[in-house]
């Protein structure tokens, strides 16, 4: 007990998360039988959710640094619906299309960033408005949502990556390999590249002082507002490539893309121990975040209840409970 | 030099001059958005019809929950998101106890007046449990709120069993007039909700200690708490009001079409709100508030609304129009800014007086 008391938050609430999700596969594999003991299962849990990992990594970063970004989602239509019109109605290349997803991310990241960092306006509303924007834009470019046929792109979605040794064999007895998409290996380099920056660099170190005590940070000399600026670029940007992953995942472009994405990559930071106040948060709890959330709700779905309503209430139900839970270890610190 | 700084730092100065803003360029473009014509509905009745008895009768929901938005905006500093959403469970709840299990009624199973009353405690309750994250559990506002955000519409889908009930003449003719009309009065009732809201809003922020509590709280929670004020209570009870907004909100909305589709009805209807609350010059952070400007505010957004959709801007493609005039407003009114601008003002007047005197 004594121990626990002396972890820092940081740890303390990444423990809570790792131990959630593993306690909810077993759960998952004891209750739902052998299903989500084949890796596949695992697998495919990571190819759909590839750009809510990468997302969620640019939303920790920016919670981590005390704001938050809720446009995400409607960067990621956004990127969707420009890259498809871009691809077939201009007949554009995939080089091209990606270089799209990634001005669209800088752009947003500029603009919020400096009215976030350099204004002083609270990110929320910034950041609301850039949703309302972004979902408005992506009706502008194209109404109607339509799949792409470009034959580069198709070939770079079909692109499979077999994992060795971790197949499994069907019914007849063939032995099938186990793959992952693109969107997944993008995902894995996000992941461990800003967990190393932001343990390693001082750049990282910087987002948790400004996250942690504003003050403090300026007397150390840091420049706050440039954190803070850099932070909503590294969001948006992340949130540009997470568009274009998932773009790639699904293959069409849609104004109804990427819905509450967003409030996804909040609910995984913040499952991931990422606080809401700043300056406490770790990458890969974010990562274990994303996770246990697509594994509760693929409990949900093949638990039975496969109405459309019962996701929507879940992750609002675990959101909740970590956010209580946050404000009880804020209520620790003040003993 | 004097009377004009005096307009210009008025709080109504903003909503008035975006008002007038619109008019004069309506007037440009088309003066026939102005008439208003007596005509006959399909009920047989001569009501008027216009652009502006739309954007009074369109506006009247945004009023309402402009009033509950600015003591939420003044008590906590944060904004309510989930007021569509919640309103979604109000409008659900009300056709639940109106229909029961059958989506089709041929008599309703209950009073409006019951189901509204119900509805209200609903909403009431939803805002409690907002009201308690942000009170107790000290989390931002809208973030709390991003909670009934996601699950709102998905538990209004829940509440019917994702049916759609439908209340037909047949079954209750007084059920429409509350989004429509009144047999014999040509003013759409919306409109008559909302003066009677406003009205009662007034009396209450003039006779008892509501308005300067919540502006107390809002400015300072700890001076307040040290005054022998309760800010948890208070902020609580500011999202409690909200919530009541919401159901009448919601009983205008589902009355409007005597049925309910949970993903679109009161769409966007938050960002909307706070728009109103920004417009009437009230700060976002909290603290000061006034409640006139903000219900001007809200008129002044549906003027906005109505002009766009009459200059055949598709519903979707709104929001991007909408999130620009938001973003002019926080900047222009973000403190920074104002400095500047204050700044610039003096350094003009300053070599206006020097040029003057060579």
């Amino acid at each position: 007990m004594k121990k626990l008391k002396n972890m820092t938050d940081t740890n303390l609430l990444l423990a809570i998360t790792i131990v959630v999700f593993f306690l909810m596969y077993i759960g998952a594999v004891v209750i739902l039988g052998k299903g989500f003991l084949k890796p596949q299962n695992f697998f495919n849990i990571l190819n759909t959710n590839a750009a809510l990992i990468i997302t969620s990594v640019g939303m920790s970063i920016v919670m981590i640094t005390g704001g938050i970004d809720i446009s995400v989602g409607g960067v990621a239509a956004l990127v969707s619906m420009s890259c498809a019109v871009y691809l077939d109605y201009h007949n554009g290349s995939v080089a091209g299309s990606i270089l799209i997803a990634l001005a669209i991310g800088l752009l947003y990241g500029l603009v919020q960033g400096y009215l976030v960092a350099y204004l002083d306006i609270q990110p929320f509303i910034v950041s609301l408005a850039g949703m309302f924007f972004a979902r408005g834009m992506t009706t502008i470019v194209n109404t109607k949502p339509f799949n792409v046929a470009n034959e580069a792109f198709v070939a770079l979605k079909n692109t499979r990556i077999i994992v060795p040794g971790m197949g499994s064999t069907n019914k007849k007895g063939m032995y099938i390999d186990a793959y992952v998409e693109i969107g997944v290996i993008v995902a894995l380099i996000v992941v461990v590249l800003f967990f190393l920056v932001l343990r390693y660099l001082k750049l990282g170190r910087n987002f948790y002082a400004v996250g942690g005590n504003k003050q403090s940070a300026l007397m150390l000399g840091i420049n706050v507002k440039r954190t803070k600026f850099i932070s909503h670029i590294i969001c948006s940007m992340l949130a540009g490539i997470g568009g274009y992953v998932y773009f790639l995942h699904v293959g069409s472009g849609s104004a109804s893309h990427a819905m509450g994405m967003e409030m996804n990559a909040i609910a995984s930071s913040i499952i991931g121990g990422t606080m809401l106040t700043g300056g406490v948060g770790n990458i890969i709890g974010t990562l274990f975040g994303v996770l246990s959330l697509s594994t509760i709700q693929n409990i949900v779905t093949s638990a039975g209840f496969d109405q459309a309503w019962w996701t929507g209430i879940t992750i609002a139900a675990m959101l909740c409970i970590f956010l209580v839970i946050q404000s009880l270890v804020i209520a620790r610190k003040n003993k | 030099m004097n009377t004009l700084k005096k307009i210009t730092s008025n709080q109504m100065f903003i909503p008035l001059a975006a008002l007038l803003l619109l008019i004069i360029f309506n007037l440009i473009m088309d003066p026939g958005f102005f008439k208003i014509n007596l005509v006959q509905n399909s009920a047989g009745n001569y009501v008027f019809s216009g652009y502006l008895i739309t954007i009074l009768d369109m506006g009247s929901e945004l009023a309402i929950l402009a009033i509950g938005m600015t003591l939420v905006t003044a008590a906590s500093g944060g904004q309510d998101i989930s007021v569509g959403a919640v309103i979604a469970i109000g409008g659900s709840v009300i056709l639940r106890v109106l229909c029961g299990t059958d989506p089709r009624p041929e008599v309703l199973k209950a009073p409006i007046i019951v189901a509204f009353l119900i509805s209200c405690v609903v909403c009431m309750i939803f805002g409690a449990f907002n009201g308690a994250l942000v009170a107790f559990f000290r989390i931002q506002p809208m973030v709390a709120t991003l909670i009934m955000y996601t699950a709102g519409r998905s538990i209004a889908a829940w509440i019917n069993n994702n049916t759609l009930p439908v209340i037909s003449p047949a079954a209750s003719e007084t059920f429409a007039y509350f989004g429509g009309f009144i047999p014999g009065i040509p003013i759409p009732t919306p409109v008559f909700i909302a003066i009677i809201c406003v009205i009662i809003t007034m009396l209450i922020l003039k006779f008892t200690n509501l308005g300067l509590y919540t502006q107390s709280v809002g400015i300072n929670e700890n001076s307040s708490r040290l005054n022998g004020l309760n800010p948890e209570f208070i902020k609580l009870m500011a999202f409690v009001l909200l919530g009541l907004c919401v159901a009448v909100a919601g009983l205008i909305k589902v009355s409007r079409i005597s049925t309910i589709n949970y993903s679109v009805i009161a769409k966007d209807i938050e960002m909307d709100a706070i728009l109103a609350v920004a417009l009437g010059g009230n700060a976002l952070s909290g603290g000061k508030f006034n409640m006139i400007a903000s219900i001007l505010g809200a008129y002044v957004i549906q003027f906005l609304t109505t002009t766009l959709y009459k200059f055949k801007v598709s519903a979707d493609a709104l929001p991007a129009y909408k999130a620009v005039v938001v973003i002019f407003l926080v900047v222009m009114s973000a403190p920074i800014v104002r400095d500047y601008l204050e700044q610039l003002r003096k350094k003009m007047a300053a070599s206006r007086k020097e040029a003057a005197e060579s």
